[in-house]
């Protein structure tokens, strides 16, 4: 089928094309006449931090909806690491990754932005899955003391970054963690590529910061009395484009330890890996990704059994996972070096029988035999 | 005794020009005056580090009583920063990765072959013995900060994933989470009178990593030792190659680490050529002022 994409890239040449757009509305448009918002019920949802994600029907029930959620950004210190190195944070409720709204295809999303007079700086929201007003940003930009709303449709199923953009220092707040996941599920729930429903136990969300800490003279980790001393520095080390920390959730080992994720053998679970700014490759040690997809969106098949898959800077992943065998799996990004050295690395802990079909141990380690 | 003059005048200029005001201190100059438990001879239930085979799977250590017939002598406290960055700038230790010169504070970011060339400088500029405790030196000085590392899961389970969710759950719920070193008495002091025993810095110790497979009987049939990992005691037993410093770079995808690798020593008890090597680095000493 020809879409307005394709033969504005160019792929179908010639003005009988031209003229065939001009009289072809959008499919998608066409199909759902616009409706009296105002008569659609509404809900609030409360959000939760991450890795978690409020609760959701997979499957959507009854028609679309007005779905409300309310973010307050705050202003904030975080330590990042283990050694106590402290970033002048910006965040959407306080968490890093802000946290995952998730709607049905066909719902409208009515989002409040919050700032608190406390706060020092201007913010605003950009939705990837919001069309026009550069996702909201336009229409939202809250200075401290203020507070907007506004309404988008989500007219496209799949796991989308949002972010902060503020004219003139977008990247700076992006990196200073204002950036979450909005997960837009199709109505009739997740498909594998020949329309069979998946179903999932539970959602780990990992939001993936790359974060530039500026150093003083011995190479230490500094600390800043306020975002705006913090400024120049980290602008400096930012535009060098290698990151002094890479991390999942906000901080190295947030999710390690007592914080590690858990789940059971049998067990299928959704993740969801948003990366605001830089590009990604989760791998998951000991398993797979049975269902990916890579870029997100619902309306593409998945694929299948992968090893690694790619998160584009600016997007978010899915992938889905049955746990087969019992143990601690790390779940990294598999540039190694960030995983090990910068921090992007989780643990899965999975309890269950041990499968010996799947792998045994025929040999213990023991001296090798002499003969 | 030359090279021994040489080597202070060097440290004593070094430190001054180098380290600043914070080195000064006559204590980091010379030789530190450090102060020494010692350890009274005693008897201990030990169970042995490294892992365990039995029929195929891996079990608990096999736990034996081990006999101190003479007491020894342990440092009361980890080497501190400054006194390890006096050999540093003797130029017998590489720099530690903890860029810290605090007296307060101990050492930590050094490998196992850090802590014995630090060691070796120690007897060098005292004349005494300086070295490395085995495990299960360390162990009976920590007394009842020792922690026993044993599952008491059943043995011989066909899911090799339980024993190792056990220990991942056991430690994580060990867990303090602050690696931050902390000034030295900050983790208390135990019965036996050293401080910091199981805060959050581990220790290296002299023993290679083991493993082995136990017979019926319990006992040990046969083993393979690997020297270039050392147990690292602590909080929970570690094993660390001999040049990592830092556990966390390490340790492995999906376990727990250490949060800090230091040291402490272990004084072996002083030959006379020993004590005639003694009294003249308290000679220099004083002439150093």
């Amino acid at each position: 089928m020809l879409t307005r994409r394709e033969a504005l890239m160019g792929t179908v040449a010639g003005a009988a094309t031209a003229a065939l757009l001009t009289t072809m509305p959008e499919a998608r448009a066409a199909a759902e006449p616009p409706s009296d918002i105002s008569k659609l019920p509404r809900e609030h949802v409360e959000l939760v931090a991450p890795p978690f994600v409020h609760a959701h029907d997979q499957v959507a029930i009854g028609g679309p909806k007005v779905v409300q959620f309310h973010l307050t950004v705050k202003e904030q210190p975080m330590v990042i690491d283990d050694e106590g190195t402290t970033m002048q944070a910006m965040t959407y409720n306080g968490s890093i990754p802000a946290p995952m709204m998730v709607v049905h295809e066909g719902d409208y999303v009515e989002l409040t932005l919050t700032n608190p007079e406390t706060n020092q700086m201007l913010h605003n929201i950009d939705v990837h899955a919001a069309t026009g007003g550069l996702g909201g940003a336009k229409l939202m930009d809250v200075n401290p003391g203020e507070q907007a709303t506004f309404r988008f449709k989500a007219t496209r199923a799949g796991a989308f970054v949002y972010h902060c953009a503020p004219a003139g220092m977008i990247p700076w707040h992006v990196v200073s963690g204002m950036n979450g996941a909005l997960l837009v599920l199709p109505r009739d729930g997740v498909k594998d590529g020949d329309g069979r429903r998946l179903k999932y136990d539970r959602v780990f969300y990992i939001g993936e910061s790359d974060f530039y800490i500026p150093r003083d003279a011995k190479g230490k980790f500094r600390k800043y009395a306020s975002l705006g001393d913090a400024y120049a520095d980290t602008l400096e080390v930012m535009r060098g484009l290698i990151p002094t920390h890479v991390v999942f959730n906000g901080k190295a080992n947030a999710l390690t330890g007592e914080h590690a994720l858990k789940a059971k053998v049998g067990e299928t679970v959704l993740i969801i890996h948003s990366e605001a700014n830089r590009d990604t490759r989760p791998h998951l040690i000991g398993g797979h990704g049975d269902y990916v997809w890579e870029q997100g969106k619902f309306a593409n098949p998945p694929e299948k059994d992968l090893e690694t898959w790619f998160v584009r800077g600016g997007s978010a992943c899915a992938a889905l996972y049955t746990f087969r065998q019992p143990g601690v799996y790390a779940y990294v990004n598999h540039n190694l070096i960030e995983a090990a050295e910068l921090g992007a690395t989780a643990h899965i802990m999975v309890d269950g029988e041990w499968n010996d079909d799947l792998m045994a141990q025929v040999q213990a380690p023991i001296p090798i035999p002499t003969h | 005794m030359r090279l021994m003059i040489e080597a202070a005048l060097a440290a004593a200029t070094a430190l001054t020009a180098v380290l600043g005001p914070a080195l000064q201190h006559p204590e980091t100059r010379a030789a530190p005056a450090l102060p020494i438990v010692v350890v009274a001879p005693g008897t201990f239930a030990f169970r042995s580090p490294g892992e365990y085979l039995k029929n195929g799977w891996p079990v608990d250590a096999p736990e034996r009583t081990v006999t101190f017939q003479r007491g020894f002598e342990i440092m009361k406290d980890e080497v501190s920063a400054a006194d390890y960055a006096a050999c540093v700038a003797d130029g017998a230790c590489k720099a530690s990765e903890s860029g810290t010169a605090s007296a307060a504070l101990p050492v930590t970011g050094v490998s196992y072959r850090d802590a014995v060339a630090y060691a070796a400088w120690l007897s060098a500029k005292t004349g005494e013995n300086w070295r490395l405790p085995t495990d299960e030196e360390w162990s009976f000085a920590a007394a009842e900060r020792l922690h026993d590392d044993s599952l008491g899961l059943p043995q011989e389970s066909g899911n090799p994933a339980a024993r190792w969710l056990a220990r991942y759950r056991a430690e994580a719920a060990d867990d303090k989470r602050d690696t931050q070193p902390k000034p030295f008495g900050s983790f208390g002091t135990n019965s036996k009178g050293l401080a910091d025993i199981s805060g959050n810095v581990w220790e290296w110790t002299a023993t290679c990593y083991t493993r082995a497979v136990v017979g019926n009987d319990g006992q040990v049939a046969h083993s393979t030792e690997n020297c270039g990992v050392r147990v690292v005691a602590g909080r929970h037993r570690g094993y660390m190659s001999t040049f990592i410093r830092d556990g966390r770079s390490g340790g492995c995808a999906a376990g727990l680490a250490p949060d800090n690798l230091g040291f402490r020593l272990v004084r072996e008890k002083l030959s006379l050529v020993g004590r005639m090597r003694l009294l003249a680095a308290e000679a220099l000493q004083g002439w150093l002022g």
